[in-house]
């Protein structure tokens, strides 16, 4: 054991392999936040005049909460300058390219090298990418086989052009602007991201994913998303990001909405994989998300989550459950290590008749890092026979690290059942003998003994991303798994 | 008046009364941290769930010296049982030429005269400890009246054979009235000991009681430690017990909450040394308007120790029952074995249950887990008890009873348990 805890300790982070930089030529706002600054973001994007009162009314609300920062999360950092951060950078392009072919070369390099394939050609995957960079998005695949189906599948800038009633309806009726200080920020500045509305009855044939990329120096990426199941339509979504390697800390504020109205369901996959900083904790992403989702009867949100990057994540993916006999879940990996810091979990919502959530959660804290899970689960009055099973597991390695729970159980309705359990331990000194008894050596034993203490989550992930999450789950912990 | 400007004169009076020395520097302390941090309020995060306002904003008297109550009053609420000592606090003020002891083995003295004697080095040691884990207004405000408070040692290598009783009068007849009891005991090397608190009003007004109760135990001492609350809705109570483990001992403690108004109880075990082990049991069982918040730390520091914490909850009415379980696993704590579980039944869409099993741990070598349900009686259960003949309404209370019993049967003094199944008894209605 001793053993495994000095190869890891001595293997750094050994390659963040996506922490190159393209040379692109670049299209950047000025240094600072103001009024100015939303009203250029809103010109370069060409917004209709309700978009830009919108992104006013939240930047307006946010300056009276400037000072207001929140706290309580279990993470520490140095307080972030909101004027040093540049809120708008877009690779130079003439105009949205029309195919596919015209994209950049240099980006499309990019996006190779992080293994997107944005040639609709090689059907290697059959997912349809959104690649986004930096503050805009580049491109998008098989929008045509999509709208097929009525299936519309874009950027939230030209969801915000082109179907602007959609988005009046939708935008902020989850995450509403004054819902926290990040959500209010991004309200105001958010540049771009994708949107995804699914018809009625519409099962969606493929995986949709967005693929977001931070290039350009001293940018904050403020992403927005919003997806919309429409009465027993179907979709599954994923979500990858990196960033290169930086000395600085850099921020990124999403948000992300998702609307399933009656029967519908909704897959919300994400492998998180921002540069995390360095062994010496120099540098990595902060990374401030409010992801929520609203069911409405009979419906079904699935959040899973494979978090191994980012010096800080805060994030709580949650679920309204509105509607009679809806579902929520939520499934989650969280790996930190070095000086990483994840204040991590979800919040389940019981507002309907016979609504049931479920809560996974495991956390891998390795080297100094600090891994908290913090949920909440209330029933409200009317929630009759709400049902509730969370489990959350936290497994050390090492003994410089901490794992810290904070579940929060509010139930009001006396025929709601709850369910919590947790536990925390190191992997046991008998489970490892037990391997080398069978030959397996120590480095191996952990790898199988920590994929299978993930398991329970990674089986919930699609194909295209179970592979690519398992890989990273080693990469973050190199050392200790093979 | 309001309470506010009552605590400022009355902290006046007190320190004129009883002059500076060791207490008055903890006093002079206190007041300041409870100057600035004042009357915790529901934007605390440890007070999210219990707001105290209602109950501050109205007018309280302050007594710094004891009113002596009648022989019948104090008969009243006495358990009536073999005692090794029977210590009074009447008005928060502890009275001890009421007070009874019985056994050789202890010695009982008022505060501050503790603070002058040969036990000055143990107030210097133990007093206002529990001010590092509970750093809100509340605690401070006890602190700033701390003098005519109880100090309790339990000699060395000496076995106390019966329970030690500290009773808590509330006189309530004619004003409403706010009490501050504050209380010190110190379990020697190899000494063993039994407590138990019971609280009592007589009258109609409202009361309010912030008590802080600490307790340091030594090497291979044992500590049984016991809170029964059961007083009326017009009760409202804030306490702290606070347990060291100085050396490798063994603690055991029980709180048990009937009713009462605003009820909350902290309470924090230290495990300071290697290899202690410490259990913590809880049983609230409310209903009416009744509110109860049990916060417990439990700070493991030190190497191989164990603790256990079991909470149950039986709510019932409008009744809200809030449990908060934190543990600490230090960086130093290998080995540790940390427990937890907390289970709830409510019993009506009016009650409400709002837990917090918290976890922190800091040391990878450890044993730590943490449960907790919410829930209604089981329907088969039910069923089998109504396919044999048992009425719904007596199936239900064999149930509770059952369900309660598991704490209860924590309850070690055979005259506290038999007094508590009565009142459990009674409340369930079990023999009609």
């Amino acid at each position: 054991m001793s053993e495994m805890i000095t190869t890891l300790e001595e293997t750094a982070l050994s390659d963040y392999k996506y922490g190159f930089v393209t040379e692109i030529e670049k299209d950047e706002a000025p240094f600072g936040l103001s009024e100015d600054i939303i009203r250029f973001i809103s010109a370069k994007k060409n917004e209709p005049e309700w978009m830009l009162e919108w992104r006013l009314k939240a930047f307006r609300y946010w300056q009276t909460i400037e000072h207001k920062e929140p706290s309580w999360a279990n993470i520490s950092y140095p307080k972030i300058d909101y004027q040093a951060i540049k809120y708008y950078s877009a690779p130079k392009q003439k105009a949205k390219p029309k195919s596919l072919d015209e994209v950049d070369p240099e980006l499309r390099k990019t996006f190779e090298k992080l293994g997107i394939s944005l040639s609709e050609q090689k059907r290697l995957s059959g997912v349809a990418v959104d690649a986004v960079i930096d503050s805009v998005s580049i491109a998008t695949t098989f929008q045509k086989q999509l709208a097929e189906q009525g299936i519309i599948f874009c950027s939230i800038t030209e969801a915000i052009k082109n179907h602007p009633e959609l988005v009046k309806k939708y935008l902020g009726s989850v995450v509403p602007m004054t819902d926290n200080f990040f959500a209010a920020l991004n309200s105001s500045v958010f540049t771009d991201g994708s949107f995804c509305y699914i018809p009625k009855g519409v099962r969606c044939p493929m995986e949709l994913s967005t693929y977001f990329r931070i290039n350009a120096e001293n940018t904050g990426q403020f992403e927005r998303t919003l997806i919309i199941a429409d009465e027993g339509a179907y979709v599954s979504y994923l979500e990858g990001c990196t960033a290169p390697m930086r000395d600085e800390n850099q921020l990124h504020a999403a948000v992300v909405e998702l609307i399933a109205l009656d029967n519908a369901e909704i897959k919300y996959s994400t492998v998180q994989n921002w540069y995390p900083g360095d062994k010496e904790g120099r540098g990595g992403i902060y990374n401030f998300v409010t992801k929520r989702g609203i069911c409405g009867a009979n419906a079904k949100i699935s959040w899973t989550q494979v978090e191994t990057g980012s010096a800080i994540t805060w994030k709580y993916p949650s679920v309204i459950l509105k509607g009679d006999n809806s579902i929520g879940e939520f499934y989650s990996v969280a790996v930190t290590n070095n000086f990483q810091q994840a204040d991590t979990g979800t919040k389940m919502m019981h507002v309907g008749k016979n609504t049931r959530s479920r809560i996974v959660s495991k956390g891998i804290s390795a080297g100094k890092s600090q891994n908290s899970y913090r949920g909440l689960v209330q029933v409200g009055k009317n929630a009759h026979n709400a049902r509730n099973f969370s489990q959350c597991d936290s497994l050390l390695l090492g003994d410089k690290c901490g794992a810290h729970t904070f579940p929060y159980i509010e139930t009001k309705n006396s025929t709601a059942i709850v369910e919590h359990e947790a536990t925390t331990s190191k992997i046991g000194e008998d489970q490892i003998f037990y391997c080398n008894q069978r030959g397996i050596d120590t480095e191996t034993a952990v790898a199988l003994i920590i994929n299978g203490f993930a398991k329970e989550v990674m089986n919930q992930l699609p194909m295209e991303f179970a592979v690519e999450a398992q890989k990273l789950l080693a990469i973050s912990l190199e050392g200790s798994v093979g | 008046m309001s309470l506010t400007e009552t605590i400022q004169s009355k902290y006046k009076e007190l320190n004129a009364i009883a002059g500076n020395g060791l207490l008055g520097s903890v006093r002079a302390k206190a007041i300041e941290v409870f100057n600035t941090s004042g009357i915790p309020t529901s934007r605390n995060e440890e007070w999210k769930y219990t707001r105290l306002a209602p109950i501050t904003n109205k007018n309280f008297e302050l007594n710094i010296a004891a009113a002596l109550p009648s022989k019948e009053t104090l008969d009243s609420i006495r358990l009536h049982a073999d005692a090794a000592a029977e210590l009074f606090f009447v008005n928060g003020v502890f009275v001890k030429e009421l007070s009874k002891i019985n056994s050789e083995s202890l010695v009982v003295l008022n505060l501050h005269e503790a603070a002058e004697s040969e036990y000055k080095n143990y107030v210097q040691l133990h007093l206002n400890q529990s001010s590092k884990y509970n750093k809100d207004g509340m605690n401070a405000l006890n602190a700033a009246f701390v003098a005519n408070g109880l100090f309790v040692v339990v000699k060395k290598n000496k076995v106390v054979e019966n329970p030690v009783f500290v009773y808590h009068l509330t006189d309530t007849t004619s004003d409403n009235h706010f009490v501050q009891p504050r209380s010190l005991m110190v379990v020697e090397e190899n000494a063993q000991v039994q407590v138990a608190e019971l609280y009592k009003n007589n009258g109609s007004q409202e009361s309010f009681t912030n008590e802080v109760f600490e307790i340091a135990v030594r090497e291979n001492a044992r500590l049984e430690y016991y809170k029964v609350q059961d007083e009326d809705e017009n009760c409202h109570h804030v306490g702290t017990t606070h347990i060291q483990q100085v050396g490798k001992c063994f603690t055991h403690c029980v709180t048990v909450t009937l009713n009462g108004g605003t009820v909350r109880n902290n309470i924090n075990m230290i495990l300071e040394a290697p290899n202690n082990e410490g259990h913590l049991y809880g049983l609230y069982m409310v209903k009416g308007n009744t509110h109860v918040d049990n916060h417990s730390i439990v700070d493991n520091i030190q190497p191989n120790c164990f603790s256990n914490e079991f909470y149950k909850g039986i709510i019932d009415g409008r009744a809200t029952g809030v449990f908060n379980g934190k543990i600490f696993v230090r960086q130093d704590a290998q080995k540790t074995n940390a427990y937890q579980s907390n289970k709830n039944v409510l019993m009506s869409d009016t009650a409400t249950v709002n837990t917090k099993p918290q976890l922190e741990i800091f040391a990878d070598d450890v044993k730590c887990s943490h449960g907790c349900t919410v829930g209604r009686l089981d329907d088969e259960a039910l069923f089998y008890l109504r396919a044999r003949g048992i009425g719904e309404k007596k199936a239900k209370a064999l149930l509770l009873h059952a369900f309660a019993a598991d704490i209860l049967e924590q309850v070690k003094p055979a005259a506290l348990r038999s007094y508590l199944e009565n009142k459990i008894d009674e409340r369930l209605n079990i023999d009609e």
